[in-house]
């Protein structure tokens, strides 16, 4: 490393002139709170929240404080985040492929579908799975039992809620399962990379799977029963179902518009990455004799995926940001419980607007970080 | 090392939208408001989003309610005209910021008068213009007559952001029962959703509720409980510093209370300047020097309640004629066994 003044001198004058700008501001929103008689600091943090807030992960009521508050937030955030994640994906994945289906009947659906989702505003599609759902799910008492035990009612879906003995020994059971699929996966590689000797891996993955737990059941004492939701009345017409778990109506709306949202996008990335693979690629391949499924493992996937991860990983972000609206349907996230109740209740704007900015700025960091460590493991490896 | 450079820098110049204030001294002597209202030729003032009888806007964008009053009573005094007014809608989130950062003067948007948000957060409370408590609202249908039927696993739609949310919590919470809260940002949101069978109970401020029954289907559905869980004097708000304009809108919605206790009204205001009574020439420019203090002319009370009206009339036209509450209850003049009792103008 040898540094020249002519190189790092711009870059000097450039953090200065940030710093400068930076401290400005800070100075004069100092004076101006001062004038106002606004205080400022994080002491608010520890004080006590004394509001409730509906649906939480981790114990919660009023008399926690700010910063459970913050935590309870921002872990619906990111439990609506990843929820929509997931399904985006599988949605998006899938409906990308339909693009590509010779099949006239599914290739037009499918571009229909992208075409209808990506061009009305996300707000819009909130409002409408929300209030929507509202108005055409049932009362609990007049809701029809869903695969007999779950009822999916106006005020949630309401599904048994599973009561574990010994849970860890059932844990561990999953736990030992995986770690002999990745052994036999590597050892399977190795065999057919030395001999040419192909071992149905997934066949046995799945019979690990199955057996391991199976087997945690019937000689690991290990117990599993159901708390099936029952209706409860709470006066002439008001009902609720009690006993279970419930999942809330502004769960399931915003996961539901979320990921209904983003696949579309993630459906081009998709359809993009796999036209991007020279069609020569294809026909190689099928010319040394592998079968179709082989092609698209193990020939056109992997050169797909470096040209999907990029794009896709905007779109991770975008969710994620996203998720924000949920204030509008009175989903409890971060912004509706930190950045709306508790700011309101403080009055502690600049502090808890900021925390707010950098919560979300090192949610989208660990995203970015964690898609392109991905990026870089299937990324092609120079030799 | 530099790297990250590029990434910290516009990391840097977000946090910097934060701060940004305008750079504002506060003027010692001369109202800086008051000043800054006479150049710019109308009141800034922060309303709701539309609450019926407070302040709602119709289809051709006039705003009318109790608090747009206070706001029209201001202008009239100050600027001689009460139409020279803007009007702002916030939620209930954006308010306090909307005061204390200078977009709006006046904060005149059914706001509960607390001891934390007078002394915490730079702000002023003026007054009182509607006595109201926090109440609930069910469906007939549910047979619920009393909040002592309440039980356990009730949903209650609510605001996020207002003294509801905590009043809703100590009253559950006394009663040991637990309560599903949903708490949504807009109050079109939170009608939509308990009209829609959403939650067993909506609940807000009395006023609240009588104004937006009317906007449900069909608002013979819906009774509000007879309960009043909570005090709630909504009143209006100034920045902190400012003690010249603060009085303005003080003695504003003084007058027009007081101008009712001495039957002043709009009508008959003029006629008033020639009363045998020195109370009521003082409360319509006829005699002292009731307006030199706030540096404005001799006549700004008449104007209010020639302009506005004395507040029974701005009641009587925003509340009780649009139906939503009849009855003054509190909000009476202390002499008809109301509570409504201000200083004197002397």
């Amino acid at each position: 490393m040898n540094f020249k003044l002519k190189d790092i001198g711009p870059q000097l004058i450039t953090v200065l002139a940030v710093v400068l700008v930076f401290g400005f501001f800070t100075y004069n929103a100092q004076v101006n709170m001062e004038n106002r008689g606004i205080d400022f600091g994080y002491g608010f943090l520890s004080q006590e929240s004394s509001f409730d807030v509906q649906f939480s992960l981790i114990e919660y009521d009023g008399s926690h404080s700010y910063f459970r508050a913050y935590l309870v937030g921002l872990l619906n955030t990111i439990l609506v985040s990843v929820i929509g994640i997931i399904l985006a994906t599988i949605l998006g994945v899938i409906v990308g492929i339909a693009r590509l289906s010779p099949n006239y009947l599914i290739n037009k659906f499918a571009a229909f579908y992208v075409e209808f989702f990506r061009n009305i505003p996300l707000l819009l599609q909130i409002f409408f799975w929300y209030f929507a759902a509202l108005r055409a799910l049932p009362l609990p008492q007049d809701a029809e039992p869903l695969l007999g035990v779950t009822f999916l009612t106006i005020k949630g879906y309401f599904v048994p809620a599973f009561i574990w003995q010994n849970f860890n020994i059932f844990f561990y059971s999953l736990v030992a399962a995986i770690i002999a699929i990745i052994v036999i996966r590597t050892h399977a590689k190795k065999v057919q990379e030395t001999q040419g000797k192909q071992t149905p891996v997934l066949l046995i993955s799945i019979g690990l799977l199955l057996i391991l737990p199976l087997l945690s059941f019937l000689i690991g004492g290990v117990k599993l029963s159901f708390e099936v939701p029952v209706l409860k009345q709470l006066a002439t017409t008001s009902f609720i179902y009690e006993g279970g778990v419930s999942l809330p109506p502004e769960l399931i709306a915003l996961a539901l518009s979320l990921s209904l949202y983003t696949a579309t996008f993630i459906a081009e990335c998709v359809r993009a990455g796999i036209q991007g693979v020279g069609k020569g690629q294809k026909e190689a391949a099928a010319s040394i004799g592998l079968t179709p499924n082989q092609v698209l493992k193990l020939v056109i996937m992997p050169q797909a995926l470096r040209i999907i991860i990029p794009p896709t990983t905007n779109q991770y972000l975008n969710l994620t940001k996203n998720s924000s609206l949920a204030a509008a349907i009175a989903y409890p996230d971060l912004v509706l419980v930190f950045a709306g109740t508790a700011l309101m209740q403080t009055g502690k704007a600049i502090e808890i607007v900021s925390i707010t900015m950098f919560t979300y700025l090192s949610l989208s960091i660990s995203i970015s970080i964690l898609m392109n460590w991905y990026n870089k493991k299937i990324a092609i490896q120079e030799k | 090392m530099f790297k990250y450079l590029k990434q910290l820098t516009s990391l840097v110049a977000m946090v910097a939208v934060l701060f940004t204030f305008t750079t504002e001294t506060m003027a010692a002597k001369k109202s800086k408001t008051l000043k800054n209202t006479q150049k710019k030729g109308f009141v800034r003032c922060g309303v709701s989003q539309g609450l019926p009888g407070f302040s709602n806007a119709d289809a051709a964008g006039n705003w009318t309610g109790v608090d747009v009053d206070v706001c029209r009573a201001v202008a009239a005094a100050v600027l001689g005209d009460a139409n020279k007014v803007k009007f702002t809608p916030l939620s209930a989130k954006e308010r306090f910021t909307a005061l204390t950062s200078g977009e709006i003067d006046i904060l005149s948007r059914n706001t509960t008068w607390t001891l934390s948000r007078d002394a915490d957060i730079g702000l002023t409370f003026v007054g009182v213009n509607f006595y109201d408590g926090q109440g609930f609202m069910v469906r007939k249908s549910s047979g619920i007559t009393s909040t002592s039927q309440f039980k356990n696993g009730i949903s209650a739609c609510t605001n996020i952001g207002t003294t509801t949310e905590l009043n809703m919590r100590d009253f559950f919470n006394s009663r040991g029962i637990s309560y599903e809260p949903v708490a949504f940002e807009k109050a079109d949101e939170v009608v939509a959703a308990y009209d829609a069978g959403r939650c067993d109970t909506y609940t807000t401020d009395k006023s609240g509720l009588a104004a937006q029954r009317t906007k449900m289907k069909n608002p013979d559905e819906h009774i509000v409980l007879p309960e009043t869980i909570s005090k709630e004097p909504l009143g209006p708000v100034v920045r902190q510093g400012d003690s010249v304009w603060e009085d303005i809108v003080r003695w504003s919605l003084n007058t027009m209370i007081e101008a009712e206790e001495y039957g002043i009204t709009s009508a008959n205001a003029d006629s008033m300047k020639t009363s045998d009574n020195p109370q009521i020439k003082r409360l319509v420019g006829a005699e002292g020097e009731m307006g030199a203090a706030f540096g404005l002319d001799n006549e700004w009370n008449l104007r209010i309640i020639k302009q506005v009206g004395n507040y029974g009339e701005s009641y009587k036209r925003n509340i009780a004629d649009t139906g939503i509450l009849p009855d003054r209850g509190p909000n009476e003049l202390w002499t008809k066994g109301g509570i409504l009792y201000v200083p004197p103008s002397r």
